[in-house]
């Protein structure tokens, strides 16, 4: 559908405020992403964020320890399997470190996307029972993972001082970084989202795609085992300069990888911005399908 | 006044119903199915979202609403009324842009705010504060605003104590009332209604139902859906009757009453068979009365139901039961009943003739809804003659306040019986532990 908003004066002479007059009609092909109207809900979009933020540890004994505990035991299992018995190169820092800097970004993207791509799914009732720019859902969504991804943070500055290893200058990079990471993890929430709505494979295959996903990332193995001729190309996987970037800049690893932070920013905005179009597209057809 | 709200122009709005599954009947074509079934999901899927690759008239097509036009004024209030499945939904979720329309248009003046449900978006952990906020802002409210009319919301819910109690540990009673009291709060310049408004004890539903009153007379323009006649000729002052997704009549809300209450008495409730001789017993005749013998799919279900049938004995027949199947009309078996179970010895013998039987289904029983009827007339082993389903509808048409009352529609469930008694008294005082 196609809501066309125009503000025209009231002609009752009486109130001199201004109508809105919304339109309704079919619509067809590629629609228009709505930012003004988005704006209108920034504040639904913060009360969706703060609402799952809330319940997700909900009557739990560990509470917020979670955020911590997830990456934690993924690291300790790293360390054993692939830095003890496999004996992956680390960059020439412990394995633990070398894996909990990655998995800080890796827990981020994976949770969020997981998450996201199943919130217009698990709205489906609030969808169609009112309107609401359906964006702020699956939004809604991966900002709420930034609140685990900062605790887990925390927790790297504590095994850091323990190692004894300080950060970088690049650390100052870091912003650019979680904003690559944000767009990419809702890039990527935004369309299997709007697929899942009509096809619920996607939730199946959620599982299997997100792992395939980290062991193509290098969470348990440094870029530098990719071959020099394709690390351009791999740089296309955004995760691949967020994670190498968390490497460089926090424990100093390799040098600051920009060129895959460079090509990576540039994926992620693509991801996202057809994202939206693709979720614009489907929007229309949310509520009868859901 | 005369300034136009709501202008609808040939709306119309198709749904496709679902999926048709092909069966298989052999274990190998079971196997090829597990191959070709994605495949034919896939399309099946597409198909959703995609009404290009047929015509209209594929049978899993329906058109919730055809060819809608109507206006509204500014400060009016309009019912609409028809059956379930009329499209009066439909046209609040198109007119509340949850759903697009497929064909036609319809252009809105001022700030719209719909409430199909109470508490949308609701969250069991989260407490009664946090949801007002949550719930306010699903709604289309500010934080500004729902700062400003917080005390009143909570005073309204009349929750106070448990303002910071997850509301998973409510009572329904107060989860819906703190859900009304939000809503209740919108301030918007058109309010679209449907059938959400009596919930809640009597007490309460008096409150909501002042607050109706407040909000007609603020001179906001609403539509309000309802099965509720009483509430609807009281509320509104024009009405719009719908049928089949199709506006049957437009105009003031009594005579638009008027026409959907003979529209919908006109479906008869009076079925003649087409005698088959060789039959030794069939039904001839079957009628769906009220209490007053009336022929109507529209009962009190405070009033005694009469189903009334005929047979015709050609030859003697020994030991066969008259039977009705009375179920939901999702098809929850409700019970079974058959002549036989009056008769000394469970048995009767049938000399040729015609029989009538009227059989009573006391009110107060059944809760409001719609219901499906079967006639069957057996013995084991032989079945001598089926009929139905027939489908009548129980209402509770009464007061406003009797709708979703304490034994209305917001009750779930098919019984509403009168015969769960509750005595309570007082048996301690409550201080100290005995």
């Amino acid at each position: 559908m196609t809501i066309d908003d125009k503000s025209v004066g009231s002609t009752d002479g009486k109130s001199k405020r201004a109508v809105t007059v919304n339109v309704i009609k079919p619509a067809s092909g590629w629609a228009a992403i709505r930012l003004g109207e988005f704006l209108e809900y920034i504040e639904l979009l913060y009360f969706f964020t703060w609402r799952d933020i809330k319940i997700l540890y909900k009557q739990t004994i560990l509470g917020f320890t979670w955020a911590i505990i997830n990456p934690l035991f993924q690291m300790i299992v790293f360390s054993v399997v692939f830095g003890r018995l496999a004996r992956i190169d680390s960059d020439g820092v412990p394995y633990p470190i070398f894996s909990y800097t990655a998995l800080i970004p890796w827990t981020f993207f994976a949770t969020a996307l997981t998450f996201s791509s199943v919130s217009l799914v698990s709205g489906a009732n609030m969808i169609g029972k009112i309107y609401f720019p359906r964006i702020v859902l699956p939004l809604a969504s991966t900002l709420a993972k930034l609140v685990d991804f900062f605790i887990s943070f925390f927790f790297l500055a504590i095994l850091m001082l323990y190692y004894g290893i300080t950060p970088t200058w690049n650390a100052l990079a870091l912003p650019l970084l979680v904003l690559i990471m944000v767009f990419c993890a809702s890039g990527a929430g935004i369309w299997l989202s709007a697929l899942s709505v009509q096809y619920r494979d996607i939730k199946h295959a959620n599982h299997f795609v997100v792992q395939i996903l980290m062991y193509s990332a290098p969470v348990v193995w440094p870029v530098s085992k990719v071959p020099e001729q394709y690390r351009l190309v791999y740089g296309l996987y955004p995760m691949a300069g967020v994670i190498e970037g968390f490497r460089s800049s926090l424990i100093g690893t390799t040098p600051m990888p920009w060129d895959l932070i460079a090509v990576g920013g540039v994926s992620a905005t693509l991801i996202f911005i057809s994202g939206l179009f693709f979720f614009y597209r489907m929007e229309r057809y949310f509520a009868d399908v859901a | 006044m005369g300034d136009i709200a709501i202008r609808v122009e040939n709306i119309s709005k198709r749904y496709r119903i679902g999926l048709k599954e092909q069966a298989h009947d052999t274990f190998m074509g079971a196997l090829a199915d597990l191959v070709r079934q994605p495949l034919k999901n896939l399309k099946n899927l597409r198909r959703l979202t995609s009404f290009d690759d047929n015509s209209d008239d594929s049978d899993d097509v329906i058109w919730a609403l055809r060819d809608v036009s109507f206006e509204m004024e500014v400060g009016e209030v309009l019912g609409v009324v028809g059956k379930n499945g009329a499209g009066k939904s439909t046209l609040l979720k198109i007119l509340s842009k949850i759903t697009g329309p497929t064909y036609g248009r319809a252009s809105i003046r001022g700030r719209i705010a719909a409430l199909l449900e109470v508490g949308t978006g609701f969250h069991p952990e989260l407490t009664g504060r946090e949801n007002i906020y949550l719930n306010g802002s699903i709604l289309g409210m500010t934080k500004r605003e729902i700062d400003l009319k917080f005390d009143e919301i909570v005073s309204f819910a009349e929750v106070e104590k448990f303002i910071d109690t997850p509301v998973k540990r409510y009572s329904s009673g107060m989860r819906v009332r703190l859900a009304f009291a939000v809503a209740a709060h919108l301030e918007p310049e058109i309010l679209l209604v449907d059938e959400v408004l009596a919930v809640g004890d009597v007490a309460f539903q008096r409150k909501c139902l002042g607050k109706m009153d407040d909000v007609s007379s603020e001179g906001r323009t609403v539509i309000f859906v309802s099965h509720n006649m009483g509430a609807v000729s009281r509320l509104c002052h024009r009405g719009i009757f719908f049928d089949e997704g199709r506006v049957m009549a437009v105009g003031p809300i009594d005579t638009v009453i008027e026409q959907y209450t003979s529209h919908v008495l006109d479906k008869t409730q009076d079925y003649a068979f087409t005698p088959d001789p060789a039959k030794p017993i069939q039904f001839t005749r079957f009628q769906i009365l009220n209490e007053k013998g009336e022929v109507s799919t529209y009962i009190d279900r405070l009033e005694d139901t009469v189903f009334e049938l005929e047979y015709i004995v050609r030859r003697k027949i020994d030991g066969a039961a008259v039977r009705i199947m009375l179920d939901g009309i999702d098809g929850t078996l409700i019970c079974r009943s058959a002549d036989m179970d009056w008769a000394p010895g469970h048995y009767i013998v049938r000399e040729p003739g015609i029989y009538r039987s009227r059989v009573v289904l006391p009110g107060k029983i059944l809760n409001t809804g719609a219901f499906q009827l079967r006639l069957i007339i057996n013995k084991i082993g032989v079945v001598y003659d089926r009929q139905g389903p027939f489908y009548f509808d129980l209402s509770d048409k009464g007061t406003f306040f009797s709708l979703g009352g304490p034994r209305g529609k917001a009750r779930p469930g098919l019984m509403a019986p009168e015969i769960v008694k509750w005595e309570t008294a007082k048996v301690g005082n409550g201080r100290g532990d005995n």
